[in-house]
This record gives structure tokens, C-alpha cells and sequence, in this order.
């Protein structure tokens, strides 16, 4: 991939291959990088945790830990606090290069490290990124490097701009998804775009109120021009159930 | 009717690649070991990314911003990578690093590291006057612990074996010395104040704490303990300020490239001398852990081992490994 260049909005990027192909990335900004950094730093949090504790108890006793401190040896306490303190301090280069520039938390909030040509990063540039760290960090809570996201264009920390690195929304679908699409596309005759917005729906109908799911659901079903079967004078909770069925069944059954 | 005939001729292209692309993946993610089934898996990755090319443009105009269009996009990428992989071979890309590409760095970093250089002895002498005419200003550079130590006619250092072993010792001192050698880079992005502030710390540091350990007739004992892992710590904390030095000049003047361009090109840089120079820096983490709290090793030892792990240090990185001939020869 070569030629990065910038859309009119900032929040793309847009990436031309040797073959001709464009692709568009969108840029995660402060809000999605701090999401990611927040469910990530619970779960280094924890982890260093749970060996401490663990450890603790297979050394000292649960009791004998709250005196380990004065009267365990130093190298006794090193064994028990280091690999903690390694636990949180690498979990982020070593995931990122294990996963391949994603993390548990950037994972779960959608996001992943990339070139500015939109591959994988390799592990040279990923530990370069993390190198910087130390840089973002100062003085405290990531001051600088929040600053610098805030401020760049790409919305980018020092690490990233050191190692030529972004962090994007990831296109990459489940397998679930591929399925129900793939099914979707070869029994319907919703046209693509109405497709997409069916299982965008589906996908997100959990999560929803049940007053957005009702006005989401005939809204979608009078855009296809299908009647609404579900009874008006239910109960909301009933009548969100009936609407649900229905559109399960336009999905699976088709239109045809 | 048209818009029917559109989606009928969709659904059959749809029927007939869906399994081609689901094959596609499995030989992207399958690691073949057998010679013949990986060049099998390879020509149907280099036919199959061909189709894939003509099946994403399809599916943009036909379905943009549909899941299957997503999906292809990120397939498209995966082969991408799978075929324009530059070749993994460990061991040549580590020796090219350390007979040719560390040299020509080190060759190019000549100035920074002779300007490093001369800020850290200043430093030293600074720090040396400070404390020989104030000497309560040693509280600057020394904890308490440390403090009374000295005063009682022993060096905080004299009794770390019986602390700590060894190895735990030594695993401390690596870890720090990485710390400071990557702080006093990273913070050259700072335009090169940061390094210099590391820089003249350590320095004023050094000279501080001999100065203070004169006044006690404990300089010598000080320097005895230094010596053996001191020259290649110092060396590579001065060669880390160094490229933090170059990477402030790099913000500031950045030459025919851009600022980020030339930003990203020291940070590159710095990567590979780093790298090369990491296993030292566990070396000096070992003299100072195993050797340098040993009190059956005698001076001359000391400053035997320290003299010539410095030397091994400059030489390699700025001229190669020593058998490199000897290495190329045989194919390595």
C-alpha cells in the first residue's frame, strides 16, 4: 500500500494501493483511544492483582501476607512483586505485538494499530510506539500524550508519530456477521443499503431501549413497505418481542 | 424488474465466490510446513487476491457500506500483506544490523556523541566543585540512607550481596539502565532539553557523590566498585542522549525533510543502535550484579573486565562484529 492522503475530513484517512484499490480508514479519536486505554488498564490492573494475590498465597498464606512485607527476605518479595509490576508495565507492548497492533481494550472498543499505509504494524514500530510511552505519560495521566492527540491532525500521540503508526476503527467483520450478511444477500430483495441497516438493526436490537427498538422497527419496516403485524395496544416490552420476530423473519426468510 | 435482475445476478455472484473467499482466508491463516502444500497455498493466495481485486470493485458499486463489501476490503488487505511480506530471516537481518547498518549510525551520531560527551564531563566537574564547596548540597544527590552511610565509613554498596543475591541485583540494575538509556532518547522529542537535562543530572550526580565520598577517603573504594560495569553503562547512557540530541535537532532543523519525516527517521535509527546496543547494557547489569559487589575481585581485575567490555562496545558499533569477515564466509 503507498500514498496515504487525506480526505476532506480529518477523521479519515484514505489509503491507495499498488493496484489501484483505494481504501478509507477512519481515525479513532480521543474519546475511543482513552475508552480502550480505560477497559485495557483494568485488565493489567487485575492481572497484576490477581498475581499478587495469588502468589502471595502460595508464598506467605493468605495471613502471612499482611506481614511478608517486614519479614520476608528481599528476594522473596521480589519474586512476588516483580512479575506484577512486568505484568503492568509490558502488557501493552507485548499484546500489541502478540495481536498484531490490538489489545483486549482496543478490541472491544473497535480499534487496532495500523500503518499509515493501513497494514499491520511490524514489531519494530510497535515497540517504538511503546518506547514513547514514557514521553506521553509525563507529567501524569497521559498529559502530553492526550495533548498531542488533541492537537494533530491524524489524532495521534508522540509514540504514533515516532513509529509512523495510527489507530483506526477496524472494518474487520465476525464470522457471525459474514454469516447473516452472506445469507441476508443471496435470499432477499432489500437492496444492499437496506440490507446493512437490517443487520445493523438485529445486531444492536439488545442494546436498545425498548422505546428506540418500537421506533426503529416500524420506522425500518414502513422504509421496506412491510405492514406491521405487531398489535398497537400491547404492551410495550410484547409489542418490541413481535417486532423483533418480524424482522428476524425478513432477514432469514427474505423478501422474495 | 431491473432492480430484481440486479439482485438475482448479485445473489449468484454472491453464490459462487462466497466459497472461494472462505478458502482464500483458511490458506491465509493456514502455516503450512510442507514445502509443496505451502507453494500450493501460495499460487491460489496470488490467484485468488487477483479475483478478489475485481470482486471488491464490484461489490463497492453494487453494495457500498454493505457487510460483505467490508469483509472483502479486509480480505483484500490480508493478501495484500501475505504476498508483499518482506522475507523473515532473523539471523542476516541481526548481523546486517551489527556489521553494517549500526556502523554507518554510529558514523553519522560521531558529533552528537562527542557534544553528549563533553555536557556529561562538564556535568561531572560541576558537580564535583558543588559539592566540595557546599557540602550540605549533597542532599541534592544522595538519600539519607546513602548519606550516613558514607558517614559512617562505609559505601551503601558494601553490603548488596548480603541484601540481595546476585541475579536479583543484576535483573534491577538491567531494568534501570534501560529506563534511564530510554529516557534520556525519548525526551530528546522534547527539541534535545529533556536529554540534556538527563544528561547533566547523571553527570552532576557522578561527580556529586565522588566528590562527597573524597571527603571520607571513600573515592577509591567508590571508583573500585564503578569501574567494571561503569564504562559500558555510561557509554550507552551518553550514546541514548546522543540520538535524543539528534532527535531535538531533528525537530528543530529537519533539513530537507519535514519535521515528521525526520522525526520518524532518528526514532528508526535510534531503534536499531538501541537494539544493538541492549545486550551491554544486560552485560554491565551482570558486572554490576555478580562482579562489582564481590570484594574477592581485586582492582586490576575490575578495570580489566571494564576496560574491555568498553572496548568490545565502541568497536562493535562502530566497526561490526569482529568476525564478521569470518561470518560472511561461512553464509551468516
Amino acid at each position: 500500500m503507498s500514498n496515504p492522503k487525506d480526505l476532506t475530513a480529518n477523521s479519515h484517512i484514505q489509503i491507495q494501493s499498488p493496484e489501484a484499490m483505494t481504501m478509507s480508514m477512519e481515525i479513532a479519536g480521543i474519546g475511543a483511544r482513552s475508552h480502550a486505554f480505560i477497559i485495557d488498564w483494568h485488565f493489567r490492573l487485575l492481572l497484576a492483582i490477581s498475581w499478587i494475590l495469588g502468589c502471595g498465597i502460595a508464598l506467605f498464606s493468605f495471613q502471612g501476607m499482611r506481614f511478608a512485607w517486614d519479614q520476608a527476605s528481599t528476594g522473596m518479595l521480589y519474586l512476588w512483586l516483580a512479575p506484577a509490576g512486568i505484568i503492568y508495565l509490558f502488557y501493552h507492548p507485548l499484546l500489541e505485538i502478540m495481536m498484531s497492533g490490538r489489545t483486549p481494550g482496543k478490541r472491544m472498543a473497535g480499534l487496532k494499530i495500523v500503518t499509515i499505509n493501513g497494514l499491520t504494524p511490524a514489531t519494530s514500530a510497535l515497540l517504538i510506539r511503546n518506547v514513547f510511552r514514557m514521553l506521553d505519560s509525563l507529567p501524569a495521566f497521559y498529559f502530553v500524550g492526550l495533548a498531542t492527540v488533541a492537537l494533530t491532525r491524524h489524532q495521534v500521540r508522540i509514540g504514533d508519530m515516532a513509529a509512523g503508526l495510527l489507530l483506526v476503527y477496524s472494518n474487520d467483520i465476525d464470522q457471525k456477521l459474514l454469516h447473516q450478511a452472506s445469507q441476508l444477500a443471496l435470499k432477499t430483495n432489500l437492496d444492499p443499503a437496506d440490507q446493512s441497516l437490517l443487520l445493523d438493526l438485529l445486531n444492536r436490537w439488545p442494546q436498545m431501549q425498548t422505546e428506540d427498538q418500537i421506533r426503529l422497527g416500524e420506522k425500518f419496516l414502513g422504509k421496506i413497505g412491510k405492514s406491521i403485524i405487531a398489535d398497537q395496544n400491547i404492551e410495550k416490552k410484547h409489542m418490541s418481542k413481535q417486532l423483533l420476530e418480524q424482522l428476524e423473519a425478513v432477514a432469514e426468510m427474505g423478501e422474495k | 424488474m431491473k432492480h430484481n435482475l440486479d439482485q438475482e445476478a448479485l445473489s449468484k455472484w454472491l453464490n459462487t465466490h462466497f466459497d472461494t473467499w472462505q478458502q482464500l482466508e483458511k490458506n491465509l491463516k493456514a502455516k503450512n510446513s510442507d514445502s509443496d502444500n505451502e507453494l500450493k497455498s501460495s499460487r491460489e493466495i496470488l490467484s485468488g487476491f487477483r479475483s478478489i481485486q475485481s470482486d471488491l470493485s464490484l461489490a463497492r458499486r453494487n453494495m457500498p457500506a454493505h457487510p460483505l463489501t467490508r469483509y472483502l476490503e479486509s480480505l483484500f488487505i490480508k493478501c495484500h500483506e501475505a504476498i508483499y511480506q518482506p522475507p523473515r530471516q532473523f539471523l542476516s537481518q541481526i548481523t546486517d544490523l551489527y556489521n553494517i547498518e549500526v556502523p554507518l549510525l554510529m558514523r553519522q551520531l560521531l558529533k552528537p556523541i562527542i557534544a553528549t560527551l563533553f555536557i556529561f564531563v562538564l556535568s561531572i566537574l560541576a558537580g564535583w566543585l558543588l559539592i566540595a564547596f557546599f557540602p550540605n548540597l549533597v542532599t541534592l544527590f544522595a538519600s539519607p540512607e546513602m548519606i550516613n552511610h558514607v558517614q559512617s565509613g562505609r559505601l551503601w554498596t558494601d553490603d548488596l550481596l548480603n541484601i540481595m543475591p546476585s541475579s536479583i541485583v543484576s535483573l534491577g540494575i538491567i531494568t534501570n539502565n534501560i529506563t534511564v538509556s530510554l529516557f534520556a532518547f525519548t525526551l530528546g522529542a522534547l527539541y534535545g532539553l529533556g536529554t540534556l537535562y538527563i544528561i547533566s543530572m547523571n553527570g552532576l550526580m557522578l561527580g556529586g557523590v565522588f566528590a562527597f565520598t573524597a571527603q571520607y577517603n571513600l573515592a577509591d573504594r567508590l571508583f573500585k566498585f564503578i569501574i567494571g560495569h561503569g564504562v559500558v553503562e555510561l557509554s550507552v547512557i551518553i550514546i541514548a542522549g546522543a540520538m535524543g540530541l539528534r532527535l531535538g535537532e531533528a525537530l528543530i532543523r529537519s533539513g530537507a525533510n519535514n519535521r515528521l519525516q525526520a522525526f520518524r527517521e532518528v526514532t528508526l535509527n535510534a531503534g536499531k543502535v538501541m537494539l544493538a546496543a541492549l545486550p551491554f547494557l544486560i552485560l554491565a547489569g551482570l558486572i554490576e550484579g555478580f562482579i562489582s559487589p564481590n570484594d574477592s575481585f581485586e582492582l586490576l581485575e575490575r578495570i580489566f573486565v571494564g576496560t574491555s567490555s568498553g572496548l568490545l562496545l565502541w568497536y562493535i558499533l562502530f566497526f561490526g562484529m569482529p568476525l564478521k569477515n569470518k561470518l560472511q564466509h561461512t553464509g551468516l
